[in-house]
């Protein structure tokens, strides 16, 4: 499986979902994108919007300072 | 003239979500007519949604999230949200009707987002423009004489329905094409918020956000003194998206007119503060535990002494005779130097931006 990676770091909501929706855009489904972010709010937003569009979460790992979530690109 | 075809076909509606309860009434109101209903949420810069809270870690542990990606969900519709800080700040620094009552230029603010939302739309072949607005609920936007204002210049005109005060405007050609009944539309007025709450009981809509004062920073006093405190600085009224999300970090003092200091008031602002490094200035105490600082601005050696004199006093070493404090430059380079901290009652008043 393909995988990219964003570097969110250091931008507030909502631009990890912003970016992380541009991103999107231009990947196909079953494709994998990892994000690291440093907002914790993105623990739940991006997951919010994956839900909305359909995309599916892999995984969250929250660590002290930075968070890292992967999803995978759902049908479009 | 439209063929029967075409008045046949599900008709498609954008509506501008903030994420407060009146866009998401006014979405609902309009999804209960058959209408396929998609959000949009425009991030300006200056959005509230949490920033504090994302940088302070004593803010953490609160729950947290992005109203209107929630807002979206309970209602089943998409949201798009939509990045226009670039072209926003032509709103912020020559609004055409002026300011509120801090620096928010709420009436050029929303005729621009409705321009941009009716770009949208017709990009994406939708057929008409929501919003949340009650006639008399804001004092700048949201008068009954501004109203026609923001649907004329932003060149929505009668695409534009406010399903929550409609039956107390002109008729639009949602309604007279019969897209939507106009009698099922609502005619709420005024600051007072009971209709509004007995419709979301109504829809089942038990949580929703209640900002105050809205969703905007500009409406808040502090950060508009510290944003115009900045374009003084300058001399002209311009700003980066850096300049505006410092504002909302830590604490902000003013020596010399061509300089100020921002320090962090806690561990999770000096770690975001650390992020900004190679964009400013930054000075921190070694020989005592302290915060963070960044130099907006420019500065001489006697500038940095005395900016490293005052990071000093809101360190731990603020009773010492000395304070080894490290001055680090752009490029990363450092040097340290032992300082007297300033004692509180030293430090003016009007230095506190």
């Amino acid at each position: 499986m393909s995988e990219q990676t964003l570097d969110a770091r250091n931008l507030l909501c909502p631009l990890p979902v912003i970016k992380t929706q541009d991103r999107v855009e231009n990947m196909k489904p079953g494709e994998c994108l990892k994000i690291i972010c440093t907002d914790h709010g993105a623990i739940n937003d991006i997951p919010a919007w994956s839900r909305i569009y359909g995309h599916e979460i892999l995984s969250i790992d929250e660590q002290e300072y930075e968070i890292v979530i992967k999803l995978i690109v759902g049908d479009k | 003239m439209t063929n029967n075809s075409d008045n046949n076909r599900e008709r498609k509606a954008v509506a501008l979500v903030s994420g407060g309860l009146d866009s998401m009434l006014a979405v609902r109101l309009i999804q209960e007519q058959g209408i396929h209903v998609e959000g949009i949420n425009f991030f300006t810069g200056f959005c509230v949604e949490g920033h504090t809270h994302a940088i302070r870690k004593k803010d953490r542990d609160r729950p947290k999230r992005n109203n209107a990606l929630w807002v979206a969900e309970q209602l089943g519709i998409k949201l798009h949200i939509i990045d226009i800080s670039e072209d926003y700040k032509d709103i912020v620094i020559n609004p055409k009707h002026g300011y509120g009552a801090n620096l928010n230029p709420c009436l050029d603010c929303k005729g621009f987002m409705v321009h941009e939302a009716l770009k949208w739309m017709q990009k994406h072949d939708f057929d008409f423009l929501i919003t949340g607005e009650v006639m008399g609920q804001r004092p700048m936007s949201q008068r009954k004489d501004t109203m026609p204002v923001v649907s004329k210049e932003s060149g929505a005109g009668d695409l534009l329905l406010r399903p929550l005060c409609a039956r107390l405007l002109p008729e639009t050609k949602p309604e007279q094409e019969g897209w939507v009944d106009r009698d099922q539309l609502l005619d709420i007025s005024g600051r007072n918020r009971k209709p509004q709450m007995a419709l979301a009981k109504k829809y089942g809509f038990t949580e929703y956000a209640q900002p105050a004062g809205g969703c905007c920073f500009l409406t808040d006093a502090n950060y508009s003194s510290k944003l115009a405190d900045l374009w003084q600085a300058r001399g002209e009224k311009t700003y980066e998206i850096d300049d505006i999300v410092m504002l909302k970090v830590g604490r902000h003092l003013r020596p010399k007119p061509s300089f100020k200091l921002i320090i962090a008031r806690e561990e999770g602002e000096t770690n975001f503060l650390k992020g900004y490094r190679k964009k400013y200035i930054s000075l921190n105490t070694i020989s005592h535990s302290g915060p963070i600082a960044l130099i907006d601005g420019e500065t001489d050696s006697d500038d940095l002494e005395l900016a490293a004199r005052l990071v000093a006093r809101f360190s731990s070493g603020r009773e010492s005779e000395f304070v080894n404090v490290e001055i680090r430059q752009k490029n990363g380079e450092s040097k340290n130097i032992d300082v007297v901290p300033f004692r509180a009652d030293e430090i003016p008043q009007d230095w506190y931006v």
